[in-house]
This record gives structure tokens, sequence and C-alpha cells, in this order.
């Protein structure tokens, strides 16, 4: 990877100012363009969001609804119910939609959450540095050796089972640990830099140096593991919903609908595959999202 | 090195009391108790049952209590597995999840690296892109949906694997489980492996090797693969804490009577002492491994100072 960094062409490889800032946008854009498995991913992430908002208009069957007539009936046209029920007769096509809803929603609420964290915690620890640095970094490593689903399985336990957004802003809350490493990292390489040290002699305070000069900076690393931290917000969600300590009946999530097909796998195969290929598709979606924008953002590692 | 094992090893137990010590007093924070689900017990028989287990007393009281009996190996009973201690519940479920989590990471480590030093070996070949697209989908692929999976296609269509439960002694039980927890494990590896062993195999010592007419099997085996290996101790450890974690759904999808699903029922039925010693338990285990690993690295790594 250092060789390639080397024999990179003298282009804007690090935004510099203002005006660089601009070409490194537009060309991360255009880098990301070419990339096929970025835009398939994106297509996908946006078609299964419009899915899931409108999607559940078109069927003339209501998420909780027991359709009597028709329990555990395979994918099929005539009762409108296209991608079969369950044992209940509660149509799958509109269950999964919500659920996709649901881990969309929680996906993104969480990672909002443990974005601000994050950069909060991660600039002030590397850009103040000294003691107070190391005490909140090692705040953040104590959190980290214990694994992370022991955390938010004890935090479930505080709180109402059911009252999930409330769980997912804790989990959120607990997430920002490699968001803060990460940022840390940048932060203590951007103090060194010349125009930090131009701020500092013109007599910028701490706190507007950080809002104004590192956290701007710090915009590419943080996009691209903000794309990679959804996908693992939402595993955690649907982990939780499988475990039965997430979302409750009748709402339903991915990870809950899964459990379900598991158990009846044996005489109703698509109560599995159904919800399991909505969210193998949006995790890898997320995933290759990811990837393509950290080699667009940062064309030193392509 | 001593001193700087001796360090790490002393550094284990304040983050260990630590971690303990928070999650009692989180779990305590939490509405409901272990005894509120039965059909609404009379008062005085709720009372009764909570002074019986000193639920009673003051936190720090019970705080106090919890802890001498952790230093002498005692979990407190348990709420809801009535007639059951802690320790014996326990003690019955570890050995099968420690050995799924092994034998998970044994694995791992055995087929991950020799798949990422084929990859960088044969780098841009098609070899390389399938092991690469494999190692995407290992690692995108949630262990909850390929344990259920798995066990449709070769507990089910093929019938050549049970579908879920275990009898002692016999393996055959664990394949499936061992596999649906060490998938992501290898994709990482894999990953990892031909990551660093392209880095390594472009380096000066490489090269000179090379120029001195060594066989390029000699080249991979008494140079290269040692330093790329490097990245993967160092993920044992999170690897590890990986697996236990991992086993918490394994569990529950093959149906194997290990401690994972304890964490899980302790957390629904708030059963204070469970949760809190799979807490300690698995806390102990991730920490342990994670030490390991790092002691491994230094002792592979010549470069590792410590001053």
């Amino acid at each position: 990877m250092t060789s390639a960094a080397t024999s990179a062409p003298a282009g804007p490889t690090v935004p510099a100012g203002q005006i660089i800032e601009r070409g490194l946008w537009s060309d991360a854009w255009r880098r990301l363009l070419r990339n096929r498995a970025s835009m398939v991913a994106l297509v996908w992430i946006v078609l299964v969001a419009l899915l899931a908002v409108a999607g559940p208009n078109f069927s003339p069957h209501p998420f909780d609804e027991l359709d009597w007539d028709h329990m555990g009936v395979p994918p099929q046209m005539e009762a409108a119910h296209w991608l079969g029920t369950d044992r209940l007769g509660r149509d799958l096509f509109v269950r999964t939609l919500y659920g996709v809803r649901i881990s969309l929603q929680i996906g993104l609420l969480a990672t909002l959450v443990s974005l601000l964290i994050g950069v909060a915690w991660g600039a002030t620890a590397g850009y103040v540095g000294g003691r107070i640095d190391n005490w909140m970094m090692r705040f953040v490593d104590v959190l980290y050796a214990l694994p992370y689903i022991f955390i938010v399985i004890i935090l479930s336990t505080l709180f109402e089972r059911g009252n999930i957004f409330v769980l997912f802003f804790a989990i959120g809350a607990v997430g920002w640990l490699t968001m803060a490493r990460i940022v840390r990292g940048q932060a203590l390489s951007l103090k060194r830099r010349e125009f930090i040290e131009a701020a500092i002699a013109s007599g910028v305070s701490t706190p507007a140096i950080l809002v104004r000069h590192i956290v701007p900076n710090l915009i590419g690393p943080v996009i691209i593991y903000v794309t990679l931290t959804i996908p693992q917000m939402i595993l955690f969600e649907s982990f939780l919903s499988f475990l039965g300590l997430g979302v409750q009946e009748p709402l339903a999530s991915l990870g809950s609908l899964i459990n379900e097909g598991a158990q009846e796998m044996e005489s109703a195969v698509w109560m599995l595959l159904v919800p399991a290929t909505f969210l193998v598709t949006l995790l890898m979606s997320f995933n290759f999202l990811g990837d393509g924008l950290r080699d667009a953002l940062d064309p030193r590692d392509a | 090195m001593l001193r700087y094992a001796l360090q790490r090893i002393s550094g284990v137990i304040p983050t260990l009391f630590v971690i303990i010590t928070a999650s009692f007093f989180v779990i305590r924070l939490a509405p409901g108790g272990p005894f509120d689900e039965e059909q609404t017990l009379p008062p005085e028989i709720k009372a009764n049952l909570e002074a019986a287990y000193g639920l009673d007393q003051p936190l720090l009281v019970q705080y106090g209590r919890y802890m001498r009996g952790l230093l002498a190996g005692d979990f407190g009973p348990s709420f809801k597995f009535k007639d059951f201690s802690v320790t014996e519940l326990i003690a019955q479920g570890l050995p099968i999840s420690l050995t799924i989590g092994l034998a998970a990471v044994f694995v791992a480590v055995l087929i991950g690296v020799p798949l990422g030093a084929l990859a960088a070996l044969r780098r841009n070949s098609a070899s390389d892109y399938g092991i690469m697209g494999f190692a995407v989908l290992g690692i995108a692929l949630p262990s909850f949906v390929i344990g259920p999976l798995f066990a449709l296609i070769f507990g089910l269509y093929l019938g050549v694997l049970p579908v879920a439960g275990y009898e002692t002694g016999q393996p055959k039980y664990l394949i499936l489980p061992v596999v649906t927890l060490a998938l992501p494990v290898i994709a990482y590896i894999a990953r990892l492996t031909r990551g660093s062993l392209l880095e390594v195999l472009r380096s000066n010592f490489v090269r000179t090797a090379r120029a001195k007419g060594l066989s390029p099997l000699r080249v991979l085996f008494r140079h290269a693969l040692r330093p790329a290996l490097l990245p993967v101790v160092s993920y044992l450890g999170p690897a590890t804490a990986f697996v236990v974690t991992g086993s918490l759904v394994i569990e529950s999808v093959f149906g194997l009577p290990g401690t994972g699903r304890y964490l899980v029922q302790g957390a629904i039925n708030r059963d204070y002492t469970l949760v809190m010693g799979m807490i300690v338990v698995y806390g102990a285990i991730t920490l342990l491994s994670n030490l390991i690993a790092d002691l491994l690295y230094g002792w592979l790594d010549p470069r590792v100072r410590y001053d």
C-alpha cells in the first residue's frame, strides 16, 4: 500500500484549503460513479428504501391482519399475498417491508447518535491531548474490552421491552467507540499542520478551532465509517430481535421474521428466505457502498 | 518481555473489576425485578422472596456480598432456574460453548490463512477473486441467517448432518455450529492474510531471498509468512470475542445446551445473578484472549520493544 502512495500523481491527496476541497469532492463523486459494485449497491438501497416507504400501500393487507383463509401459503398472486403468509396468515410482503422500515430507521438513528458522540469525543481527545486524551481513551478501552453485544444486552434490560427507539438511542450511544478512535487518530495528525498553527497564532479559541478547522477536515474518514456503521447497527437490531430482545409482536423486524422463518423452515421455506434476502442484500449493499466510498475518498489505498 | 507480560496481566484485573462493578449497578437500575412476571404474587410473598435472596438490602450491601461471593467462586443462586446456582448452570454449559468456540477459531486459522495466502500469491487471478468474493459474503452474512440455511441444506435437503440438538460424545452435532461460527472469521482472516502477505512480498528482504535463488515455497514459508501473520495474531483476540458472542445465536439456532442462551434468558427474565455470572465469565474470557493474543504478538514480532 505504501508504494501506491508514492506513485500516485501529485494531486489533491490531502485537502489543504477551501479551493481544493471542492475538487476533492467532485473527484470523489466521479470515482464513485465509476465503481460499478457501489452504484448497484446505492441503487438497491434507494429502491428498497422507496419500497419500504410506499410498498405496503399497494398491498390490500395491513401488517397485522390475520387472513384465516390463507395461513402459511407460499408466494401467490390470487389473494395478493405476493411473498406468501406466515403461520397466522399475516402477509409476508407487508411485514417484511415494515421490518425494512424499522431496520433502516434504527440503522440511521443509532448511527447518527454514535456519529455525534464519536466525533465530539475523538476530536476533543485528539486535539486537546495530554492527560485528558489519556483518560478519555482509557475509558474507550475499558468499554472496548467488553464485547459490544454484551453492553447492548445489558442496556436492553434497562428499558421497557418494545421501546425500541430508546434502546437504539442507547446502542448508538455505546457504538461511538470505533468512531472516536478513528477521529482521534485523524485529529492527532491534523493538530500539527500549519493551518491549525496559524489559527492558534491568530488567537482562535480551542472550541472554535475544533468546530471550524478540525471537524470539517475529518469528514472523509467519517463518511466512510458512517456507511459501514449503518449495516452494523441494522445487524445489531436484527440480532437482538432474533433473540427476542428487540422489536415485539405484532410489529416485525427483519431479525424477528428470520427467527420465525427459521422455526418454520421445514414446511415454509419462504418465511426464512424472504426476510433473509432483504437483510443480506441490504447489509451487502451498505458494505459495498462503504468500500466504494473508501476508494473514492481515499485514493491512496485504492 | 517478562515485565511487560506481568504488567499486562495485572492490568486485566482492574478492567474486569470495573466491568463487573459497572454492570452490577447498571443492571440493578433497570425497572422491574425477577419476581414480576409470575402471576402477580401477593406482596407479602414477594417481600419474603426478595428477603430470601437479599434483594431487600441496600444496593451497596448487595454489591459487597456479591463481590465476596465472587472471590470465593460463588456466583449466587439463579432466580429463575430454581434449585440451581449460577455456578452450576455455567459449569454445565461452558464446556460445550468453549468447545465450539475454540474449535471455530482453530478451524478459522487453519482454513483462513491458506486461503488468504493463495489469494495473495495468485493476485488478480480467478482464485483470488473467488476467495475475496467469498470473504465479502462471509463477513456480510450474519450467522443467524447462515445457521438456519446450513441446517436447511445439510440437515433437511441433504440429510447428512443433524439439524439441531446435542448428544454427548457425538461430534456430528457440533459440525454445523462450528462451521457457521467459523465462517466470518475465516473470511476475515483470509482478507487479513492476503493484505499483509502482499505487502511483505513487496519488501526488500523477500526480494533478497528470491535473488539468492531460494525456491518460491521456501521464500514463502521461511521468510514471508511469519511477518505476514502478525496482523492475524493480533486479530485472534477480537476473533475470540466475536466467536464467544456468536455462540449466543449459534446455540439458539442449533439447540445446543451451552451457556449462550443464559445471557439472553437472564436478560429477559431479569435474572440478575445469571446475567452477572455470564458477564463475569465471558468478560474474563474476552480479556484473557486479548491478553494471550497481545503476548503472542510480542513474542512473535522482534520489533516490539517493551520499555
